[in-house]
């Protein structure tokens, strides 16, 4: 937002461009749980673009983005993020989007040292060099850090009128937001990537395991993985239990994709079953669905276990007690 | 004029966004488009994108889970 800000002040025309990566964290997605219901369901980019009164190209790079994911060059972060990867993707895409739409150069709002993977002094022109962008990619709050890119060098913009913040304080933005004028902007720090969530990258991990590390995916995987308690009680399958109504919600969505279970004496969560799960896995699977009920006390509760193609059957099980599911258990 | 349904069901965002823009891609100005979503975020994350685009907002629902919105197709 600065960054495009700073550019836009010079009289350049700028517009934004947003990579869905399917990682994305987004206040929807939190949205799925009444908890978070409170929280603003804009999207972040769309609201940032409307503040700027700039255009705003959001482009679905989920296929793209699988062998960013699976084979990181630079390899990953503190989890499953490939920050630096990912950057060099990103900016590779963009170069090709300003080629394609008749724009000049490209801008983002890294600041040196304020990521400890992809920004970096030492990786900063890395990103530029891999990317194929050259000093055609323009760093607005970090810029009199840099040699400088070949806008300045043409006059395209004032170098003089850039900045040169580095670090991993915000203090410097914060006082440019505030000159601007913006009351209002996206959180700093914090990621805005699943990937660089040690919980969601264990989700990641334990899914490409059981897959014999196949570690091909799809959108739904990767959606599933954000929403629902996951646990394994065995290689061979895992639940998925919603934790609230919210996310029961969403995954009645996938009743034809999953077998699925729920309470039918009590009330009690959706909860999907992916893999292959024999009768005597069923029975646990159940007694597990039971304990997250209303029945959890009960000395017999029903579960409906219903297959993709819709046909139901019940099992009477008794909720597995608390101290019988293994931590190990729990994604 | 052509109106046509996009179905977003089920897509978090900003999918039901990105769906919308590459539909509008294949319409003409004045042309309508109906997309239904179930997630929420359509009803704020769709507006704004035609705000920002010069599309119009001609009728938004929200019924049963389900959210509809209907654009026009900018010049």
């Amino acid at each position: 937002m600065l960054a495009a800000k700073t550019i836009l002040e010079q009289g350049v025309q700028v517009e934004g461009i947003n990579f869905f990566t399917g990682f994305c964290v987004e206040g929807h997605t939190h949205a799925i749980r009444a908890k978070d219901k409170a929280k603003p369901k804009r999207n972040n980019s769309l609201w940032v673009a409307e503040q700027l009164g700039i255009k705003l190209h959001i482009i679905d790079v989920i296929e793209e983005y699988k062998d960013v994911l699976i084979n990181p060059k630079h390899g990953y972060g503190a989890n499953m993020n490939p920050c630096l990867d990912c950057k060099i993707f990103m900016v590779n895409k963009a170069k090709q989007w300003i080629a394609e739409n008749g724009f000049d150069f490209i801008i983002t709002g890294e600041v040196i040292g304020q990521r400890p993977m992809s920004q970096r002094k030492e990786t900063m022109p890395i990103v530029a060099r891999e990317s194929g962008a050259d000093d055609l990619l323009l760093r607005p709050l970090c810029a009199k850090n840099l040699p400088p890119t070949l806008p300045e060098r043409e006059g395209w913009v004032d170098r003089e009128k850039l900045h040169d913040f580095s670090g991993r304080s915000r203090k410097p933005q914060m006082a440019l937001a505030e000159h601007y004028g913006f009351s209002e902007y996206a959180q700093p720090a914090g990621g805005c990537c699943f990937l660089t969530d040690a919980s969601y990258s264990a989700k990641l991990v334990d899914l490409w395991q059981a897959r014999d590390n196949n570690k091909a995916y799809d959108l739904d995987d990767v959606m599933l993985l954000k929403v629902g308690r996951h646990i394994r009680p065995r290689p061979n399958f895992k639940m998925i239990v919603a934790r609230e109504e919210g996310e029961g919600r969403f995954l009645q969505g996938y009743k034809k994709e999953f077998m699925t279970m729920s309470s039918t004496s009590h009330s009690g969560p959706l909860v999907l079953i992916d893999g292959s799960p024999s009768d005597e896995d069923l029975q646990l699977a159940a007694a597990i669905t039971a304990r997250y009920g209303q029945g959890r006390e009960a000395d017999r509760v029903d579960v409906s276990i219903t297959d993709k193609d819709g046909s139901t059957r019940t099992v009477q099980v008794k909720p597995l007690p608390a101290d019988q599911i293994p931590e190990a258990w729990f994604i | 004029m052509t109106r046509e349904t996009l179905n977003a069901r089920r897509l978090l965002c900003p999918l039901p966004v990105i769906r919308t823009q590459d539909k509008v891609k294949q319409l003409k100005a004045g042309d309508q488009l109906e997309v239904i979503g179930t997630d929420p975020g359509v009803m704020q994350d769709i507006p704004a994108w035609c705000r920002i685009n010069g599309h119009k907002v001609l009728e938004t629902q929200a019924d049963d889970g389900e959210y509809v919105i209907v654009l026009e197709v900018g010049g």
